[in-house]
């Protein structure tokens, strides 16, 4: 019997070991592309493993680190000023939305909500963010959009509901007015909670690329997915933006190209892939409850 | 009575403090979602950018005519709903045997499984295109490079519009399948052992366990999840179609969608009154099919509305 399941367990993680090799093998072959030799690679190709192992596409980069760090300066700010105030403004209106004492608290619900079902979609918001607000080639057009969004409300709702009622009620007979209750009392009480979701705010700032796919254009200003989404689709555009400080009297061909664009992806991806493994246990609660619950 | 008078008191202060906390969320989604909504009257113009949304001159509804009487409509409608109705299919079917097949394993020996799988969903799109530019490339990808060694002639991959018949649907599940898979899967240990001991006792084996037990218990799940997706079938994961792609032209027959289509007619095509009209349509249907799918879900679990 025991002999049967041992058996059937090894072909399941024949199967699932499979699937999981397929998964990371793309990443496997980015990874070695970038630590490749530009020539052997022009030459014969992408391989699984470097042919003729260099750093010369790190090295480039790391010498004239200009528009990449510039980058990640921005994706930095932006997605920590974004998280923060997102993370903030949207606690606040869930522990609001779980008020049912509150009158208000249905409408609030609805004008938060509404927007699942209906949406302007992109031409009058474009429209009405170049034309009316003005706010083309700002920051501020990369942080405010995801600032409060729904599901994520709801999932702190969720956390913020299993909150017992006696709880704030105490808070009321200590004299506290409802915004200390909720930094003093319900903040603290739905850390794990809040921590989940401040990630998942993180996160959606830093992969982001629509945002600045629509509204910038000044280079100054380029995050760090814009700025692949470039390198990707435009060879010029990499070899002037990765090597600008190099110099004129250089062979740009003789620049790495292909082993540069895959170094880039894997600087910009690299804090999640570092970071992953860490913060995976609060970004599986968030999904479980935030499906099952929502 | 002094008692009573401060509660009154306080209850306005309460009230005041309830609205200061929701006010700021308020602002920023009325400045996001609901000021845009009146720039929908583009849908019904011909847009100047000079003149802007309100002084352009009123076309009727000869945007929309266009878009239908062109096949255009036809088109993006067509491949939005049928690349999203088998991604619903593919996701969920892979995400229930792994799921499955996860649950018949210890829980140390799964947590390597656990975090591949569902690593691909917080990697973008563009770092996504990335990946399948190694693969994909046309000089030097790793399938042309194998195809060479194998004597084979090699695919330009990015202007052959039916190999992406294969390679959108094995890009969508790398990226998504492993998200449902730990939904289902939390699910699958969240159910009473008492279910499995009983079926022990009367000596089932692990597939009919699987049968009679695993899969009925999370039926209602899986129909919830999947109403949820068909209720956004009218809208794609534009990262897929238009970063993984590399915006191709030459792929557009297959992998053109609604929303690439309002993304084209507006920023490259300078057409935002055709991008408007088609922009409304979606909305229009999209709203039409959550309702309905919302409206199905409640009827099946009350606890899981979402209005």
């Amino acid at each position: 019997m025991s002999k049967r399941v041992n058996s059937s367990n090894f072909f399941i993680h024949i199967l699932l070991g499979a699937i999981a090799v397929l998964c990371i093998l793309p990443i496997v072959f980015v990874v070695s592309i970038s630590f490749s030799d530009e020539q052997d690679v022009l030459k014969n190709g992408y391989a699984a493993f470097p042919r003729v192992f260099s750093l010369e596409a790190y090295r480039m980069m790391l010498k004239s680190p200009g528009q990449i760090l510039h980058s990640y300066l921005v994706t930095t700010f932006v997605s920590v000023v974004g998280s923060v105030i997102g993370l903030t403004l949207s606690s606040m209106v869930a522990y609001v939305i779980t008020r049912k004492d509150f009158k208000a608290s249905r409408f609030i619900t609805l004008a938060v909500f509404f927007p699942l079902l209906f949406q302007a979609g992109l031409v009058p918001f474009y429209i009405y963010v170049v034309k009316f607000l003005k706010l083309k080639d700002t920051l501020t057009i990369l942080i405010i959009p995801y600032l409060v969004i729904p599901w994520l409300v709801l999932l702190l709702k969720g956390y913020m509901s299993k909150i017992p009622k006696s709880i704030i009620e105490s808070g009321w007979l200590d004299g506290a007015g409802e915004v200390s209750i909720f930094f003093r009392i319900v903040a603290p009480m739905t850390k794990s909670g809040l921590a989940t979701v401040g990630l998942f705010y993180f996160l959606n700032y830093w992969n982001d690329w629509w945002l600045s796919l629509l509204f910038i254009s000044d280079k100054a200003k380029i995050p760090l997915q814009l700025l692949l989404q470039r390198i990707l689709s435009n060879a010029e555009f990499m070899r002037s933006t990765l090597f600008q400080s190099v110099g004129v009297d250089i062979d740009l061909t003789k620049l790495p190209g292909d082993t540069a664009r895959m170094a880039t992806a894997l600087l910009v991806a690299g804090p999640i892939l570092f970071a992953f493994p860490f913060i995976q246990r609060f970004l599986v609660r968030g999904i479980t409850v935030g499906s099952i619950k929502g | 009575m002094p008692n009573l008078l401060s509660k009154r008191k306080r209850g306005l202060l309460d009230h005041r403090g309830l609205w200061l906390l929701a006010l700021p969320a308020l602002v920023v989604v009325v400045l996001m979602q609901y000021m845009p909504l009146p720039g929908l009257i583009i849908a019904f113009k011909n847009y100047n950018y000079g003149l802007g949304p309100w002084k352009s001159s009123w076309s009727g509804f000869s945007n929309f005519t266009y878009l239908f009487t062109t096949g255009v409509a036809a088109r993006i409608t067509y491949n939005t709903i049928k690349w999203n109705f088998l991604f619903i299919v593919l996701s969920h079917s892979l995400a229930m045997l792994v799921a499955l097949l996860m649950n018949e394993l210890s829980r140390r020996s799964i947590k390597i499984y656990q975090t591949i799988f569902f690593f691909p969903y917080f990697l973008s799109w563009v770092i996504a295109a990335y990946l399948g530019f190694a693969l994909l490339s046309g000089d030097r990808g790793i399938i042309n490079t194998l195809l060479t060694r194998m004597g084979r002639d090699t695919v330009i991959w990015y202007a052959q519009p039916d190999a992406w018949r294969v390679i959108l649907p094995l890009a969508y599940l790398w990226k998504h399948f492993g998200y449902i898979a730990i939904i289902y899967f939390t699910a699958l240990i969240g159910l009473d052992p008492q279910l499995f001991e009983a079926a022990d006792i009367e000596g089932a084996n692990r597939i009919q366990k699987v049968f009679r037990i695993s899969i009925p218990q999370l039926k209602q799940l899986v129909v919830i999840l999947v109403m949820i997706d068909i209720g956004r079938i009218f809208r794609s994961d534009f990262g897929l179609f238009f970063q993984f792609t590399r915006n191709s032209s030459t792929l557009y027959p297959v992998t053109d969608v609604i929303d690439t289509y309002v993304y084209r007619a507006l920023l490259t095509l300078g057409d935002p009154g055709m991008a408007a009209a088609a922009g409304l349509y979606q909305s229009v249907v999209a709203l039409v099919l959550v309702l309905l799918s919302n409206k199905l879900i409640t009827k099946l679990d009350e606890e899981s509305r979402v209005f």
